[in-house]
């Protein structure tokens, strides 16, 4: 392994790294509010609401995210869509990631207990009070886990954006292979990062569920 | 609308679900302070019946009536829902399996409902919560939270929940059956309180022997309907009807 390379070209991959780091936060925030909209859709009283919902988390799991993307990057002009890849990239991995954090939050909501809602109605607070005050903060300490694992495979996901050239990890190592000729120390040295970069977070999910789990 | 004269009035409940029906024309009427046990064999619609009551499983057919205010008022939903939620504060009810609120410590799980809906201070509520707890003899586990209590703390704590929102009416559905053995009594003295405290108080139970000691009466339910109805001695010492000494006796080789 040629470890004087690596030495001289990290600087350019932890500018890269940082790229990553920007489209992972920001497709995560996207994602969280598509996931939000997702799950209140998907178990509203109101039919045509829990269609669309359906229809969206169909639409994106059953598709690759790389058509996604392309359609939305190069497709998305003929429909009058102007994006550049990095705006394309954050909307579509997070319009992504989105119908699957749906599936996290609604599953985490469905799975506190009837009868906490039971007792909450008894009481005399409304389904929306009881919504708020007993059934969310159960749910939100149950979806700190599974929104972990969505996010931790929406970061090594950002790597699908190399495909329409933004400047991330990926592109970058494949940038340096095409003048080295090391796709071992480049791959490596991005893989390196990524690591670091989903250790980092996945202490912090962790960190965050201990903190709130009931006992 | 007719006049209601009894505290409670249920007047020819009626619940299908689907082509099953589940209650068949009950009507019971319970007076301020009574005590009235519900018993019969798994499946009659003890728990339908009691859950009719505060709207929790809305009758198919006839009416509920509080204190001269008709329950399952027939209203357009938006004005349905602030009515039901404004009768159940009246009504307490308590669950077999407690149902708690984990993430809440004992002393919200007592204040959070007067708290936003009766919206008292923080002080008053401090205060509810440590009479209402104290009366259930669960003052010293104000600050836990409820995976830190035994099954006969945490339903005593669901009571002096229920008891906070000062409720005219409370609703047992078999309180003691998810408990040991050991922990039954803790909360049957719980409720004998109340007895002594002239709460009006419909139990649907297991345990004859507690309904015998408290209730001014008793009614077996089968199938649906109300087989027999009285003063315990009665329905417990002279039974009238072939199903409900069937039932008697089968239960008294179970308890053995
Ligand atoms: N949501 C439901 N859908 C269909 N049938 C139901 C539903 N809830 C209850 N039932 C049926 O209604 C009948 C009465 O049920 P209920 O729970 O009131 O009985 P119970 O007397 O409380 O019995 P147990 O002693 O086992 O608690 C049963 O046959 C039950 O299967
Ligand atoms: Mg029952």
């Amino acid at each position: 392994m040629d470890i004087e390379l690596i030495l001289k070209v990290y600087p350019y991959f932890l500018k890269a790294a940082v790229i990553t780091v920007e489209l992972s936060v920001l497709t995560i925030v996207l994602g969280l509010i598509c996931g939000a909209l997702g799950a209140a859709s998907r178990l509203s009283r109101f039919a045509i609401l829990r269609f669309i919902g359906a229809a969206y988390v169909s639409f994106f799991r059953g598709t690759p995210a790389l058509i996604q993307l392309f359609l939305l990057y190069f497709g998305g002009p003929q429909i009058g869509i102007q994006l550049d890849a990095f705006q394309a990239g954050v909307i579509g991995l997070g319009v992504n990631i989105g119908a699957y954090m749906t599936e996290t939050m609604r599953g985490a909501i469905v799975a506190v207990d009837r009868g906490q809602t039971e007792a909450a109605r008894t009481l005399g607070l409304s389904k929306a009070q009881a919504f708020r005050k007993v059934t969310l903060p159960q749910a939100l300490r149950l979806m700190i886990r599974p929104l972990g694992v969505n996010i931790n495979a929406q970061i090594k996901g950002t790597a699908l954006v190399s495909a329409i050239s933004v400047v991330e990890l990926t592109y970058t190592a494949q940038r340096y292979i095409g003048s080295t000729y090391k796709p071992f120390e480049m791959f490596f040295l991005a893989g390196v990062l990524y690591l670091i970069i989903i250790t980092a977070v996945g202490k912090g999910v962790s960190f965050l569920d201990r903190k709130v789990r009931i006992q | 609308m007719t006049e209601t004269k009894s505290f409670v009035e249920i007047r020819h409940a009626q619940k299908s679900y689907g082509t099953l029906e589940v209650l068949k024309d009950i009507s019971l009427n319970v007076e301020r302070g009574q005590i009235v046990a519900i018993i019969g064999p798994s499946g009659s619609g003890k728990s339908t019946l009691l859950r009719a009551i505060n709207d929790l499983d809305p009758l198919t057919g006839g009416e509920v009536w509080l204190d001269g205010v008709q329950v399952n008022k027939n209203l357009p939903h938006n004005q349905y829902e602030k009515h039901i939620n404004q009768m159940r504060q009246d009504i307490g009810m308590v669950f077999q399996h407690f149902n708690l609120f984990p993430h809440l410590s004992v002393r919200d799980n007592v204040t959070m409902a007067p708290k936003l809906l009766k919206k008292i201070s923080d002080k008053e509520a401090n205060k509810l919560a440590e009479e209402q707890l104290d009366h259930v003899g669960m003052l010293e586990r104000i600050d836990y939270y409820p995976a830190q209590l035994s099954g006969g703390q945490k339903q005593r704590v669901a009571i002096a929940r229920a008891l906070a929102m000062k409720p005219k009416l409370m609703l047992f559905d078999e309180a003691t059956s998810a408990l040991d053995p050991e922990l039954v009594e803790e909360v049957n003295l719980v409720m004998k309180k109340l007895a002594q405290e002239h709460m009006t108080m419909i139990i649907v139970t297991h345990e004859m022997d507690f309904a015998a000691s408290v209730c001014d009466r008793v009614l077996f339910m089968d199938k649906g309907v109300v087989v027999e109805e009285g003063p315990p001695e009665q329905v417990f010492k002279n039974p009238t009807q072939e199903r409900t000494r069937n039932f008697l006796r089968k239960h008294l080789e179970g308890a053995k």
